[in-house]
């Protein structure tokens, strides 16, 4: 008996650690692609960042070192756009929830009992990735133009001087980064919408709560998972943008993306790209940890 | 605070070409413990609703304490509702569940009396968990204890017991009974469980098909039931179509398959003309095939014993009768077996307990429905 049980422990240790290995084995391709494509880039960005110019030397040339002053001077040069790529991304966020979840509410919900119209809604949210990113936002570039419709009604109705226009400014910029990331707000909201029960909510008003109540305190609670991983899914992508800028914008309104592809591309200053793209992904790093710990949804995630 | 009395005045509710509830008007009053009982489908969970404001009426009005509410939304009313699935918030815990409503109005020391309405289904010690913690009945009575917390006019119970297992609902039940007799609230308890109807309720009205088909005292429904759909849904009855022939002396003279069965006139819904009596399996006995019937009984057969089922308390045999169809007998276990499967045997009951009810053409109406809540209600014996 003693022994049979023995025996039978012996065996599943083994099994245990048979398929231990087979996970492993499985794992294999993916870690490997992960090393070569994330771990081992991010050192080299990391490594290159601390390198310094070989004075004197021909245009890009650069040589091992260890200068801080790198980051230091990426700083203090190019704060102002920092605070524009995350003024910009904020903006933008804010507007794609306020777009996003009504759009949402309104598939995930309202549609609800009819799943044909839920469908084609969804396509229609997700239809824009038919076109190239590019084009797309060369489009607004039209739909903003001086001689468009939107201006000359926005001109006719006086919100906008006779002088003024939209392209090359920060709302051009804004609403390319809204319009283009609205997908991406809209689909996690709306699975997390999808979910929701409908009871929670008449339970909601049974209790006293009016409408707008019950939305504060239980629609909105309930839907926050997918609220949170909406923003980020904006908020990052926003933040390290440069196409929105480049195309929709002017010098007055580059982003740290723009500076990042003219250092890397233009000026061939290596080290500073390099340390801008990882101040750039520690901030939005502190950012995130900073957000999801704030709206208090590690336990819904 | 005690409760209001509610009052519906012909309600309607449509669906497309479907009628929920039917012309449906009825007062429930102040502090009473109310069932709607019915099969599934039969309008009772949207007469709930209705009442809770979840769900407006197609026509008529809706009162509480004298005051039309049918025009209020779910938030004005002062009602509460305990639903079937619970509908418990689950980013809260169980405190801030039960404070929901408080909250909403602004009430004053509101943990202190949802703490009491915990204490009220002893779960006090459970507050800081969250609803996915807890079991099945515990999570029944947080939804209880959040409803009542709120003091509501009415309260109402959309088959809360539904989902518990019998040892817990039986524990429930007499729990519920307990609380509305402490807080005096006028409780409507929609329920498709007869015995649950019974036990627990001052007043019981049966649905079927969006209408009332009859309204009073357990005792009252279950002695007297006044349509075929009551007396197979409430219990089982032996339902024998005759037609009547004469009235003496408050004994109306039915005739049934050749043999005159009497019921008394006051219990007979119908006076003439075809009619169905009526009578509890467990009001019948069982003769041999030569015994006399006791003085002044009525007496049917002789049958053919079909089938014996043994239950314990009671058995139960089930008897064809030739021109009367196949009777149900319930006997108390107390002489041993006196019949068996293929047996000779005649029935008897005292006409006192009879009933004759009108012959609508229908007299199977209701009859599978009360099998299944038979079955439902694990109440094979009374």
């Amino acid at each position: 008996m003693t022994a049979a049980l023995v025996v039978g422990h012996g065996t599943e240790v083994a099994g245990a650690r048979r398929r231990s290995r087979t996970a492993w084995l499985l794992l294999a391709p993916g870690l490997l692609y992960l090393f070569v494509f994330f771990v081992a880039p991010v050192a080299v960005l990391l490594l290159t960042s601390l390198f310094e110019r070989v004075p004197g030397g021909p245009v890009g040339a650069t040589r091992p070192a260890f200068a801080v002053s790198n980051y230091v001077d990426a700083v203090v040069t190019y704060a102002p756009q920092f605070g524009r790529s995350f003024l910009y991304a904020f903006i933008a966020t804010v507007l794609a929830l306020a777009i996003g979840y009504p759009l949402a509410y309104v598939i995930g919900v309202r549609c609800r009992t009819r799943p044909l119209l839920q469908g084609v809604l969804l396509v229609l949210v997700i239809a824009p990735f038919f076109t190239s990113f590019i084009l797309r936002t060369i489009a607004w570039k039209q739909i903003l133009a001086d001689d468009s419709v939107v201006v000359s009604v926005l001109k006719t109705v006086s919100l906008l001087p006779d002088d003024a226009r939209l392209t090359a400014t920060p709302v051009a910029v804004v609403a390319g980064l809204t319009y283009n990331f609205l997908p991406f707000m809209t689909l996690p909201v709306y699975a997390s919408l999808e979910r929701l029960d409908l009871r929670l909510v008449e339970a909601g008003g049974d209790l006293y709560a009016t409408p707008i109540s019950t939305f504060r305190h239980v629609t909105l609670p309930l839907t926050m998972p997918g609220i949170v991983s909406g923003s980020l899914l904006t908020f990052i992508p926003a933040a390290g943008d440069y196409v929105n800028s480049a195309l929709l914008g002017n010098a007055g309104t580059s982003m740290v993306g723009n500076v990042i592809d003219s250092r890397f591309f233009r000026v061939v200053d290596y080290p500073t790209a390099a340390a801008l793209s990882v101040i750039l992904m520690a901030a939005v790093l502190l950012l995130v940890a900073w957000y999801v710990r704030r709206s208090g949804t590690e336990d819904l995630l | 605070m005690s409760g209001r009395d509610l009052e519906l005045v012909s309600v309607t509710k449509r669906f497309g070409d479907f009628t929920a509830v039917d012309d449906l008007s009825l007062t429930m009053p102040s502090g009473s413990f109310f069932a709607l009982l019915g099969p599934s489908g039969c309008g009772k969970t949207t007469m709930l609703r209705i009442i809770a404001g979840l769900e407006s009426p197609s026509a008529g009005r809706v009162f509480i304490g004298g005051e039309d509410i049918t025009a209020t939304r779910a938030h004005q009313r002062p009602v509460n509702t305990v639903f079937q699935s619970y509908a418990l918030f689950p980013h809260l815990d169980v405190i801030e569940n039960v404070a929901f409503g408080l909250r909403r109005r602004r009430e004053k020391h509101v943990v202190e009396r949802a703490m009491a309405a915990l204490d009220l289904v002893e779960l006090r010690h459970l507050a800081g968990r969250k609803p996915a913690q807890l079991s099945g009945g515990q999570q029944q009575r947080v939804a209880l204890a959040r409803a009542l917390v709120n003091n509501p006019a009415v309260l109402l119970l959309d088959e809360p017991l539904g989902a518990l297992d019998l040892k817990l609902r039986r524990q429930m039940q007499v729990e519920l009974k307990r609380i509305q007799d402490e807080v005096g609230l006028t409780f409507v308890h929609v329920t498709h469980d007869q015995e649950e109807a019974m036990t627990m309720a001052d007043t019981v009205a049966v649905m079927n098909a969006g209408r009332i088909e009859q309204m009073g005292a357990p005792q009252e429904l279950y002695d007297l039931p006044r349509t075929p759909f009551v007396a197979n849904f409430l219990g089982r009855s032996n339902l024998l179509a005759g037609t009547v022939t004469d009235e003496h002396g408050g004994l109306l003279g039915v005739d049934v398959a050749g043999t005159r069965v009497q019921v008394p006139a006051d219990r007979a819904v119908a006076r003439s003309g075809a009619v169905l009596v009526g009578v509890r399996p467990e009001k019948v006995i069982l003769l041999g095939a030569d015994d006399p019937a006791p003085p002044g009984a009525t007496a049917l057969g002789p049958g053919t014993v079909a089938d014996v089922s043994f239950a314990g308390v009671s058995t139960e045999y089930l008897v064809d009768v030739p021109g009367a169809g196949r009777m149900s007998v319930f006997a108390q276990n107390l002489t041993g077996v006196s019949a068996t499967p293929g047996g000779t045997v005649r029935l008897a009951w005292s006409p006192q307990h009879a009933f004759a009810l009108v012959d609508d053409g229908a007299p199977d109406d209701g009859t599978g429905e009360a099998v299944e809540a038979a079955e439902l209600s694990e109440a094979a014996a009374p």
